[in-house]
């Protein structure tokens, strides 16, 4: 019987409050902060500070007309997304103006948040590289030499722009491109910071790599911009988590995450959202996996006021597989509109989807899903599942499955549900001396098990005490 | 005998169950290192009364008092009776799906002690040694609370929790039901090994099998949610004898 067992999951445990723990927010000392507002100045602006080709300049200017045009999307929450003003966020700020290769070359107020975030303590203990995004710029980065002489590269999105120009055009926008959507298109006119990733054929990163996204100031825009791509036979594990201070108006936040698994890799792309409930987090991921590739996007969402994210996977190749594993946690006056896409355009793929939603004190959780199976694809399995659990009768949970299944022999099991924590449970547990929280919270760990066990020890122990924190006090 | 002697007294307790009462006036005193049983056919109201005692939201005492070693179990919610020593065995164990036996068990370990970090150190070994007394694999431990156990299992994780949960008064509800001879030797095995000699037991069956392994001091006969009739071990056999028909006409 492995220790781990019986290590403490935090059921228990009593935890702070995220004002405490992550809601702070530092003194602005920056190196650069515009105006408010989004036009072409902006985009050239951006663009010039980093010293841009003109193709990404271009790029940028014509993502900004395509943002301009698109009307906004007429589903999720329209009411929240047709109130956003759009001149009212800051859309660039540079904190400092280089970036730290360990964390003494990081200003020390910037250096004490990451601190509180529990960031170089991660990194000891068991990541292979870190990236710390504050606001448009990732202001600190490491990566183990030993994955640097094996040629795998992890530098911030920038970086990856200017040292790897051809790795970085061929890919760039390559799966969703400025028109995809008006987030994407203002992701793509805006951009800074982000992750780019290329991993070379039949390597194994075995220890994960991270990110760490902070907004700080008010009103800010986040728009970092992920590309990771797993060249043959290559494995690769990126995590990331990111927290906001907790302000009275909303943030925006809206990144765009590409990833490609080229033949037989292997991605797994874990996210711990936990926004403070002012950032508005509307983000595009998608990903396309070639023959024999397997593509995992883990993907726990607690914070924010509304998330929209569908990580979508595009299975091009023969035998391809997707797996999408998300949890979702609706506290009050949170709409988690989250879900799962996935594409089947080759023979023998097959995808699962993992949906949990939890909602409580009135929030709202909606899956919003799509699986498709185009002709071609035949021998193909899919399999959907949704399960919401609803705490109170005020909460809300809606499900938006979508299945359009083109081609012949494809074996489909689809399961949705909706439950409430039963009393017979609850009798169960407190007659064994557990009090009715910690009951409660017994059997939201156990609802979720199904995520957390996929998750590093380490984040499984936080994610639960950050779902413990969300319930605390939530009954009488 | 003085009263320390009693660890568990009710009386004249009244269960309603959605408007209707199920039980109907009984009391009962269990003094320490005592087994007691209640046996009666299906409907006479002892599940009832077992889960009105441990403090089930659905069964409500309309009337009457309960002591557990002196303390006043009406005035405690579930949570509150099980601290103060209650147990019950559970006719039908709930599914807890994604906790796994080990970590419930903690939880509840950790619960009844207020998290003493000495309890937990040995918790480990403790539960391992509980494991071989109820011939269950260690595997057990890695399972999730009752989902998709057999009726065997369930009753031997019942077994199991009061065994690390060392109550000081159990009351087991049917543990015997669904039991083969020999799952239910090690169930008994189980039972008597947990049962404290400062505490006491309440085993409520209709059948007397159980009580061949498991020697109650006490059998009290439950018919139409009262007690008709109490007595030594005999009445058990005389139950397994002769039925409850003639105890309906004694109560008719």
């Amino acid at each position: 019987m492995s220790e781990t067992l019986f290590k403490n999951n935090g059921v228990t445990d009593i935890g702070d409050n995220y004002a405490e723990k992550y809601g702070f927010h530092d003194p602005e000392e920056y190196f650069h902060k515009g105006a408010k507002g989004l036009n072409h100045e902006v985009v050239e602006m951006i663009s010039r500070m980093k010293k841009e080709p003109d193709w990404m300049r271009d790029f940028r200017h014509k993502a900004l007309e395509i943002f301009l045009a698109k009307p906004m999307p007429r589903w999720g929450n329209t009411e929240i997304l047709n109130s956003i003003d759009f001149d009212n966020i800051y859309y660039y700020i540079k904190p400092i103006e280089v970036q730290g290769q360990t964390w003494d070359d990081v200003p020390e107020y910037i250096k004490n948040t990451f601190d509180r975030l529990g960031i170089p303590e991660a990194e000891k203990k068991f990541l292979a590289g870190v990236s710390a995004q504050y606001e448009s710029e990732v202001v600190y980065h490491s990566f183990q030499e030993d994955l640097k002489k094996q040629g795998v590269i992890f530098l911030d999105m920038d970086s990856g722009l200017r040292e790897h120009p051809e790795i970085v055009k061929k890919y760039f926008a390559s799966i969703i491109p400025a028109n995809d959507n008006k987030f994407a298109a203002l992701n793509s006119a805006v951009w800074s910071g982000g992750s780019f990733i290329y991993v070379p054929p039949g390597i194994d990163v075995k220890i994960p790599l991270q990110a760490y996204f902070r907004i700080n100031a008010e009103n800010m825009g986040q728009f970092e911009r992920t590309l990771i791509i797993a060249d043959k036979g290559s494995r690769i594990h990126y995590i990331e988590g990111c927290t906001a201070p907790t302000y009275s108006t909303d943030s925006l936040h809206s990144a765009v995450v590409e990833l490609i698994a080229l033949e037989g890799s292997y991605i797994r792309y874990t996210t711990i959202q936990n926004w403070s409930h002012n950032i508005l987090n509307l983000v595009t991921k998608r990903s396309v996996a070639h023959k024999n590739a397997t593509v995992e996007w883990v993907d726990g969402n607690i914070g924010s006021r509304l998330t929209m994210k569908y990580p979508c996977i595009y299975l091009v190749g023969e035998g391809a597989k997707g797996e999408i594993l998300s949890i979702a946690f609706a506290g009050k006056e949170q709409h988690q509109d989250a879900g799962a896409k996935v594409i089947h355009a080759a023979p023998n793929t097959s995808s699962r989807i993992t949906s949990k939603s939890i909602s409580k004190g009135g929030g709202r959780a909606s899956y919003r899903g799509l699986v498709k199976v185009y002709p071609k694809a035949e021998n193909s399995k899919v399999s959907v599942e949704c399960d919401a659990l609803l705490i109170d009768d005020t909460s809300r949970s809606d499900t938006y499955p979508t299945m359009e299944i083109d081609a012949e022999d494809v074996r489909i099991e689809h399961e949705a549900r909706v439950s409430k924590v039963a009393e017979e449970q609850l009798f169960y547990l407190t007659s064994r001396g557990l009090s009715e929280d910690e009951a409660r919270l017994l059997i939201i760990n156990g609802f979720i098990e199904p995520f957390t066990k996929e998750l590093p020890m380490e984040y499984a122990v936080e994610l639960n005490r950050l779902i413990e924190l969300e319930m605390e006090g939530s009954v009488g | 005998m003085n009263k320390s002697d009693t660890i568990f007294a009710i009386k004249d307790i009244h269960v309603e169950v959605e408007g209707k009462e199920v039980v109907k006036g009984v009391s009962l005193d269990i003094k320490r290192g005592e087994k007691h049983a209640i046996m009666g056919p299906n409907g006479s109201g002892k599940s009832s009364l077992a889960n009105a005692l441990a403090g089930h939201p659905s069964y409500s005492i309309t009337s009457g008092e309960a002591y557990i070693d002196g303390k006043n179990l009406l005035e405690m919610n579930a949570t509150g009776r099980a601290l103060a020593g209650l147990f019950l065995g559970f006719q039908y164990p709930l599914a807890i799906p994604g906790v796994t036996v080990a970590n419930f068990l903690r939880s509840a370990v950790k619960a009844r002690n207020g998290g003493g970090e000495k309890v937990l150190k040995t918790f480990r070994k403790d539960l391992m040694d509980k494991f071989k007394l109820l011939e269950v694999d260690k595997s057990f431990a890695t399972r999730y609370v009752n989902d998709g156990f057999s009726g065997g299992e369930k009753k031997r994780l019942e077994i199991l929790q009061m065994s690390v949960l060392k109550p000081i008064m159990a009351i087991l509800d049917e543990t015997d039901s669904g039991l083969d001879i020999d799952a239910l030797k090690i169930v008994s095995r189980g039972i008597n090994d947990s049962a404290r000699a400062d505490g006491g037991v309440l085993l409520i069956t209709h059948y007397q099998r159980l009580l061949n392994y498991v020697k109650p001091d006490r059998v009290h006969v439950m018919m139409n949610g009262r007690i008709v009739n109490s007595g030594g071990p005999e009445l058990a056999l005389k139950l397994e004898d002769r039925g409850y028909d003639w105890l309906n006409a004694n109560a008719a």
